[in-house]
This record gives structure tokens, C-alpha cells and sequence, in this order.
């Protein structure tokens, strides 16, 4: 193991020009072949910590150090990757695929950006790893919402940074889609990268986390996978944003078992199944005890 | 015939009007590429009226006109940063309020000192009556202007396309995003010469629209975009000579005409283009 974790924050503070404190005293170490998700309801803070690992916000106390560098130095050293949201990118700009994947090499060249062999190569295998090659010459805009989000992830992998930061890649994606970036996710972990992932998509994070960040502002929880996305936590990081639906006694058994099954779900009602293949019952429909939010 | 088609050339003045007609063009062109990507061609127009009270003062002071336009664009965007960030008004509000009041400060100067400077020169440009040290300042101004620009256009478009993949790469976006503006300042000044403060939006929008048609490549969408306004800003200097109209009006005229002619005709995202396509649809639709 190395020696410096990759993602050092420590008592990490930040306020924004305003006087809103976004974030106050997080602090978690990531290390290198993780795959962490940054778990947390909108405004808790996600983005703003994602913007202080890049330097575009200052910590008002605390630090951040990457690899044992400070943020510029880190910056400079093209050791962080960011895959932004869809609803960031400007996709009306004239720039082709190869173009946007290019521009992760942009850390690689001279002052005058002018790309070597090297470079042209480095672009063709990412185009190549996310299976875009053939959409190469296509304006960024003509491309459907999954092959718009491999685009970038092609180009987080031209940049070859340590970190990569994705913001919220399951958004506007489909099921195709999301199993493929994580399938890739798993193969950079593989290599050695560490991916700090945010997402409100709570179902998907045991598939593909291994450690998990649990924040409302402050920290809640972080740490592995198993011990961290609890229950227990998870209703604190959300608080009454959640359904959350717990099914037991009548509901689920004809006896006294008292094992129950509990569902927890973002904004639409689940319909969760529950019995033998052939006769299965819907239990989360009106019987089901509702409650959101409280334990 | 041929003799009376060379005649402006037989001009100082016209020659020079045509000269610096293209460079002032060349490089409000480079900047209008990035400029209307952003949604930010309204800038354009607020520094060309902001720097009219400081145009004014200079004039006055007998200071080069240029420092004065400077500070007065430099006090405008700070006044703009200023008022968006302690208030929530929207950024057009602020805009207008704050381009509207610099404006009118300036005509106030210009109309109770008539003798400093014509209102007409700096609303309406004259490069025809251009005096050679403001040509020598709108030289140094588009030259060192074009300059960092070709040196630096990729990494400002990567800050245009994508600010944290630019910050990402250890980009220094403040500082570029600062170079844009003191660029595109400073390009407007030497553009109200040309064409006049009313005229300079066209100056900083339209060839990157016109280009933007025409391409789905931003390197290609800037050498365009410089092409069509180096050559619409020399052929309307020279065409005003035989209409005896005014240079900044025949300029962006050409430059509508030259948008228009893209609109219509482009090959990919022109009228014509969008229709062809539609019929072909249709035809392979009946077909099918």
C-alpha cells in the first residue's frame, strides 16, 4: 500500500462568499483501487465538496491533500480527472468526440496544446476502451444520453489521472449504459485509480462501492461498504427526504416470524415482491406500513 | 470603369480606413467566437457603451483615449460584479443598469464640453478621420490582442467549453477568464473607432455566429469566423467610399449579409439544408 492516501480531507471547512457554510468538518482518507461513493441529498453539499478537491472553492479551515500534494500541485500534475454532470456541459458547443476526448490530454502538452503521436494514440485507445471509436467525428449534441457520458469518461481516461471525480454518472442513462461505466469503474479500480462517485441513487451504490461517504453537511458515516451504508445511517443522512417502507408481520408472513424487509427509495413508490416464484405477492402496495424518514 | 474602382486606393485615408478596418475586424471576430458560445454577446454591447464616459474624459484631459475607455470598461464590469453579488437581480438587469448609467454619463461629458470630442465620432465611429496616434494605439491594441489569442485559444476554449476539466489540468481559469475580458475591452475600444459604440455588438457577435453555422469544429469556427469579418470589414471600408455613407453601417451591413448568406445556405445546419433533408426523409419514409 502506498504510503499517502490518494484523498486526504481533514476538518475541512468550507463558507462561500455569502456567509452560507456548506460544509463544516469533514474529514475521511480515500487510498489507491477504491471505488467510494459520496452518498447525500441535494444541497448537502456533494458539489461543494467535489469544487474544493478541485480548487474551485478555498476551505475556510482545514486542508486537502492529494497524494501528499497540495490541490494546485496536484492539479498541475494532471493527478485528478473529472467526469462532469450532463446537465453542466454545454452540449450546443462545436466540438466533436475526439475533440472533447483531446482535451484531456490538454495537461500532457506544450503551452501551444499542439497534440504528439502519443497523444492522438492515448485518444484512440479511450475511444476505443468505451466503444465510441466509430462516433469520433460526431458534433458532442448528436449522441444519445448514454454515449454523451462515455465521451467524457473516455476522456478522463486520455487525462490517465490517479482520482477520477464523477458527479452523478447514473443520471439520464440507460441500464445498458450504467452497467458498462461500471464495469469500467471496476477495471480502473483494478488498475490502481481511485473514483470518488456522487449519487443520490441509492440502489445502485452496494453494486459497485466499496467504500461509501455519508454526508448532510457534516459527516455522517465513512468507511467500507458493509459497515457503513446502514440502515441506521442511511435515515440519517436523509433524514424525511426518503420513503422509507418497512414490511413485516401480516404483510409479509402468515405466522409470527419476526423477520421484516425494509425498502428504502428516493422519490418513486417501489412495488417490491416478496414469496414463492409462481404465487408471488405485492407487499409494498396499501397494506404496507409507510413511514418517512423516522426509524 | 476600372479606373474608378481603384480611385479609394489612390487614398491615404481610404487606404488606411481598409487596413484597420480588417484588423479592428480580425480580432472582435476571434473574440465573437467565444464570446456568443457563453451567452455573453450583450457584454459586447454593455463595454461599448460603458467606455464612452471614459473616451469622453480622455479626450478632455487630452490623455490617449484608450487608458480612458480602459478604466471606464475595467469600472463598468467590477460595478456589474459588484451589484450581481450583493443583490439576486438577474444578469441582464444588471447589465442594463449598469451599461445604461455609464452611457449616459458620457453624453452628459460629451454635450456640456461639445468641443472635446463630436458625440457623432463616438457613437457612430469615423476611421475615415482616423488621427494617426489613435491608429497607432488601435494597432498595438489588435496586434497584442491577436497575439495572445492564437497562443492561448485552446486553453480558453477549454475554460469556455468546460471550467472544471480546465481547472482539472492545473488550468489557471481566473486568469484566463480575466485575459478574455481585458481582450475583448480592449477590442471594443479600438472598435469604436471603426464602426461606433451603437455598432460594436455586431463587431463582437456576428462573425461567430455566421461561423458557427458553417462548422461543428471550434478551430475551424475561429479561422472562419476572423476569414469572413477581415474581408466584410476591408470591402465595406472601400464600398463606403463610392456610397459616401457611413463606414460602420456599410460594415455590419456586409456582415448581415454575410450571416444571412450562411443561414441560408450552410451546409449542414442552413434553411436549405434542413429542408433537403426533410424532403429526403419524407421520400425515404414513402418509399419505406
Amino acid at each position: 500500500m502506498s504510503a499517502a492516501p490518494l484523498i486526504a480531507v481533514n476538518n475541512v471547512t468550507v463558507t462561500y462568499p455569502n456567509g452560507h457554510t456548506a460544509i463544516s468538518d469533514i474529514s475521511f482518507d480515500l487510498r489507491a483501487g477504491t471505488i467510494c461513493g459520496l452518498v447525500g441529498v441535494n444541497g448537502s453539499g456533494k458539489s461543494t465538496l467535489f469544487k474544493a478537491i478541485m480548487g474551485f472553492v478555498r476551505p475556510a479551515r482545514g486542508g486537502i491533500r492529494l497524494d501528499g500534494m497540495d490541490v494546485r500541485q496536484a492539479l498541475k500534475s494532471n493527478l485528478v480527472a473529472y467526469v462532469p454532470q450532463s446537465e453542466e456541459v454545454d452540449w450546443n458547443f462545436p466540438v466533436l468526440v475526439e475533440d472533447v476526448v483531446m482535451m484531456g490530454r490538454y495537461g500532457h502538452m506544450n503551452m501551444l496544446r499542439i497534440p504528439s503521436a502519443e497523444d492522438r494514440r492515448k485518444v484512440d485507445e479511450a475511444l476505443a476502451r468505451v466503444g465510441m471509436s466509430e462516433y469520433r467525428k460526431r458534433q458532442i449534441g448528436e449522441l444519445s444520453g448514454g454515449q454523451k457520458k462515455r465521451v467524457f469518461l473516455a476522456r478522463a481516461l486520455a487525462q490517465e489521472g490517479k482520482i477520477i471525480l464523477l458527479d452523478e454518472p447514473f443520471t439520464g442513462v440507460d441500464v445498458k449504459t450504467e452497467a458498462a461505466i461500471i464495469d469500467l469503474m471496476r477495471q480502473l479500480r483494478d488498475e490502481g485509480c481511485l473514483m470518488l462517485v456522487s449519487t443520490h441513487n441509492l440502489g445502485s451504490v452496494p453494486d459497485f462501492c466499496d467504500e461509501v461517504v455519508l454526508i448532510n453537511r457534516i459527516l455522517l458515516a465513512a468507511g467500507p461498504m458493509q459497515t457503513t451504508f446502514t440502515e441506521g445511517n442511511l435515515a440519517r443522512a436523509f433524514g424525511g427526504m426518503l420513503r422509507h417502507i418497512r414490511l413485516e408481520g401480516g404483510a409479509l408472513h402468515d405466522d409470527a416470524d419476526p423477520r421484516r424487509v425494509t425498502v428504502i427509495t428516493d422519490d418513486e413508490r417501489p412495488l417490491v415482491f416478496y414469496g414463492q416464484s409462481e404465487e408471488q405477492k405485492i407487499v409494498a402496495g396499501n397494506g404496507a406500513k409507510e413511514g418517512r424518514g423516522e426509524k | 470603369m476600372i479606373e474608378l474602382l481603384l480611385e479609394p486606393f489612390s487614398y491615404d485615408y481610404m487606404l488606411r480606413a481598409i487596413w484597420v478596418s480588417a484588423l479592428v475586424g480580425g480580432a472582435c471576430a476571434f473574440l465573437s467566437s467565444y464570446l456568443m458560445l457563453k451567452g455573453w454577446s450583450l457584454m459586447g454591447d454593455a463595454l461599448a457603451h460603458a467606455v464612452v464616459p471614459g473616451v469622453a474624459l480622455a479626450y478632455l484631459l487630452s490623455l490617449p483615449y484608450a487608458a480612458g475607455a480602459f478604466a471606464a470598461g475595467i469600472l463598468a464590469a467590477l460595478g456589474m460584479t459588484f451589484i450581481r453579488q450583493q443583490t439576486k437581480l438577474r444578469e441582464d438587469t444588471v447589465i442594463g443598469l449598469v451599461f445604461t448609467t455609464f452611457f449616459a454619463l458620457g453624453l452628459l461629458i460629451v454635450s456640456i464640453n461639445p468641443t472635446a470630442v463630436n458625440v457623432q465620432t463616438i457613437i457612430l465611429g469615423n476611421i475615415l478621420a482616423i488621427s494617426d496616434s489613435d491608429v497607432v494605439q488601435v494597432v498595438i491594441i489588435t496586434v497584442v490582442s491577436l497575439g495572445l489569442l492564437i497562443l492561448k485559444w485552446k486553453d480558453l476554449m477549454v475554460v469556455f467549453f468546460d471550467e472544471g476539466h480546465a481547472r482539472s489540468i492545473g488550468l489557471p481559469v481566473t486568469g484566463l477568464k480575466i485575459l478574455f475580458f481585458t481582450l475583448l475591452s480592449a477590442c471594443t475600444v479600438a472598435a469604436l473607432q471603426t464602426v461606433g459604440a451603437c455598432l460594436v455588438i455586431a463587431m463582437v457577435v456576428t462573425p461567430g455566429a455566421t461561423a458557427y453555422l458553417l462548422t461543428d469544429r471550434f478551430g475551424r469556427l475561429v479561422i472562419l469566423s476572423v476569414t469572413i469579418s477581415v474581408v466584410t470589414c476591408a470591402l465595406g471600408a472601400y464600398i463606403s467610399y463610392f456610397l459616401d455613407g457611413a463606414t460602420g453601417g456599410v460594415i455590419v451591413t456586409l456582415h448581415t449579409l454575410a450571416f444571412l448568406a450562411a443561414f441560408l445556405a450552410a451546409p449542414r445546419h442552413g434553411l436549405l439544408a434542413a429542408r433537403r433533408r426533410t424532403r429526403l426523409n419524407a421520400a425515404a419514409g414513402g418509399q419505406g
